[in-house]
């Protein structure tokens, strides 16, 4: 079975989720269909435009002045900013408060959620909240192990994994249920729904395989893990394209600039990441490695922006919020495409 | 099995801290095939803290029994004799073990030399290792016989995680991946269909969270 089928069989044997089935699989790829939420982001990447998200880590404490900061200058250069959701279990401001942030500031937030830290009672409650503030993105994630943070004799939760949080996200929209089943009478929460995906991660042939499930999970864009080795990204890509994926769910492939030879090594011991040895040696001969990190993002946009089924790129550009401007600028990105937004007309939205 | 781990010698003695007459109590079944609380490990465990007393210049008696199962009342009720001289007791058997001896002898001290720690196996010689989480609904079926809720440090059903390399889950590389294991052994029975369904969330009804569980078997029942 291709991992194709394999989405097809998924959606079909029903897997308790969506009504629609199809989730994501609009015919004729995920371009041209007809958005159905209000996210900028969505109509972005519907209307065909090459997309940029990028991200902005919320504070270690209640301080806003640097979201709102980051949010006022980075909304003019992508369409989506992520709020990580106490990424690496570090406790920080929560993503929700923080995509309210991001849209005082005008920008347009996409929302991280992790299952380490909620069960599905908190989560649906969080998605409710936040749609009531105007958030319309979010990225579904299981989240860094508790271990790695600064709380690590914590209990975790995992009472769903992000695949099945993608799949009750789609159902609260799709089909006006919460995940017991039970309607959602009015004012359902109406979420451009993404996850992440790991081409580097193993096994490597279930890779696309397990996207092929996401998407049949109803994952509408996928933002990858930051990518150092282009050419297996290359490979993951083919395979992708081989099984039509990329037809079925936007692709934005994860970019992370970088300061130093240093960071790349540190990145390279890091579970599920891959950085070959030619990208630390440019580094380590260059003169002025934070320009040369700058460089090397740029070169790998543009090689991006020229990849069948790539849709747009997701800069992480973790604690240098401030360079993102001058990547999409060398990148050719700027500026970003200006789209209208619409509620769309309940009958619309109506689905099972 | 149950497998346990003996708490410290330090924080044992400090249990005991205020007894004159202790008894301490193994029991025949897991704790005895993982070496922690069996007949060998009580008698080992009384010297120890025979010789502790006796350096503090403590004169108290302490006495010993294992029976075959702690978690039976009936075998429980052996102790009755020496429970009674006791003022403390003692257990080396898991903590189900520990709550039987407490539940019988209700006027009496009972405290845990042992930590309980998981349901699992010996995987050679002198190791033990978890294998089940006690979920109350078990899904074996579709993984291949390897467990995603135990093994994998997330509990996905739809793994693997983006962390998984080489084998190894993310968090240590001692640990491998248990949806590494999975796709490999479904993989080699030509079952990796089983993966492509989206695991719908897991209804934990029959896992914690709802009071003690229990099972009635009827048949079994006398009367
Ligand atoms: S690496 Fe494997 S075992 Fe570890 S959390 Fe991810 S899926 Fe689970």
């Amino acid at each position: 079975m291709t991992a194709a089928d394999a989405a097809q069989a998924a959606a079909a044997a029903g897997a308790g989720g969506q009504g629609d089935g199809a989730a994501g699989a609009t015919s004729g790829g995920p371009r041209g269909g007809g958005c159905r939420t209000s996210s900028r982001l969505e109509r972005v990447l519907r209307e065909g435009h090459f997309a940029v998200t990028c991200e902005i880590g919320p504070p270690q404490s209640s301080k806003s002045e640097g979201i709102l900061k980051h949010a006022s200058v980075l909304k003019d250069y992508s369409d989506g900013q992520n709020l990580t959701d106490n990424q690496t279990a570090i406790v920080r401001l929560c993503s929700l408060a923080a995509a309210v942030h991001v849209i005082r500031a005008g920008g347009e937030p996409i929302m991280q959620m992790t299952a380490r830290d909620r069960n599905r009672i908190a989560i649906q409650s969080d998605i409710l909240g936040a749609a009531s503030l105007g958030v319309r993105n979010i990225l579904c994630l299981a989240g860094d192990h508790q271990t790695f943070g600064n709380h690590p004799g914590a209990r975790n939760v995992h009472d769903i994994d992000s695949l099945q949080m993608v799949q009750m996200v789609r159902a609260m929209r799709d089909e006006k249920k919460f995940q017991c089943g039970d309607q959602i009478k009015s004012h359902e929460p109406r979420m451009f729904v993404g996850a992440a995906a790991n081409p580097f991660g193993d096994p490597f042939e279930f890779r696309v395989r397990r996207l092929a499930k996401k998407i049949a999970a109803g994952a509408e864009f996928i933002q990858t893990q930051c990518i150092f080795d282009m050419d297996r990204f290359e490979k993951w890509m083919r395979m992708v394209r081989d099984e039509g994926l990329d037809e079925k769910v936007f692709i934005l492939a994860g970019i992370t600039p970088v300061k130093s030879d240093k960071a790349l090594k540190y990145i390279r011991t890091v579970p599920g990441m891959k950085v070959p040895d030619e990208l630390i040696k440019r580094m380590e001969g260059a003169a002025d490695k934070k320009a040369e990190g700058v460089n090397i993002a740029v070169e790998m946009i543009q090689r991006l922006k020229e990849m069948k089924g790539v849709h747009g790129v997701h800069i992480m550009a973790i604690a240098w919020e401030s360079i993102v401007p001058e990547i999409v600028e060398r990148a050719g990105l700027y500026p970003r495409p200006e789209v209208e937004v619409e509620e769309p007309a309940e009958a619309e939205v109506a689905v099972g | 099995m149950i497998v346990a781990e003996p708490k410290p010698i330090s924080e044992v003695a400090e249990l005991v801290r205020d007894s004159n007459h202790l008894l301490i109590v193994g029991c025949g079944e897991c704790v005895t095939v993982c070496q922690v609380g069996g007949e060998k490990e009580v008698e080992v465990l009384a010297s120890a803290l025979r010789i502790m007393w006796k350096k503090d210049g403590r004169k108290g008696t302490i006495d010993t029994q294992t029976i075959v199962r702690q978690c039976e009342p009936e075998y429980v009720a052996e102790l009755a004799k020496k429970v009674k001289e006791a003022d403390c007791v003692l257990s080396l058997g898991c903590g189900v073990g520990v709550q039987f001896i407490a539940e019988a002898y209700p006027d009496k001290w009972v405290v845990p030399g042992l930590n309980t720690s998981f349901g699992g196996g010996t995987v050679q010689a002198g190791v033990w290792e978890e294998r089940c989480g006690f979920c109350g609904d078990c899904i074996l079926h579709l993984t291949g016989g390897i467990c995603p809720i135990i093994r994998c440090s997330k509990s996905i059903l739809n793994g693997p995680c983006g962390g998984s390399q080489d084998g190894h889950c993310e968090l240590d590389k001692d640990i491998p991946c248990a949806w590494q294991l999975i796709y490999d052994r479904l993989k080699g029975l030509g079952r990796l269909d089983l993966l492509d369904a989206v695991q719908p969330p897991k209804d934990w009804t029959a896992s914690r969270d709802g009071g003690p569980r229990k099972f009635v078997k009827e048949e079994a029942m006398i009367e």
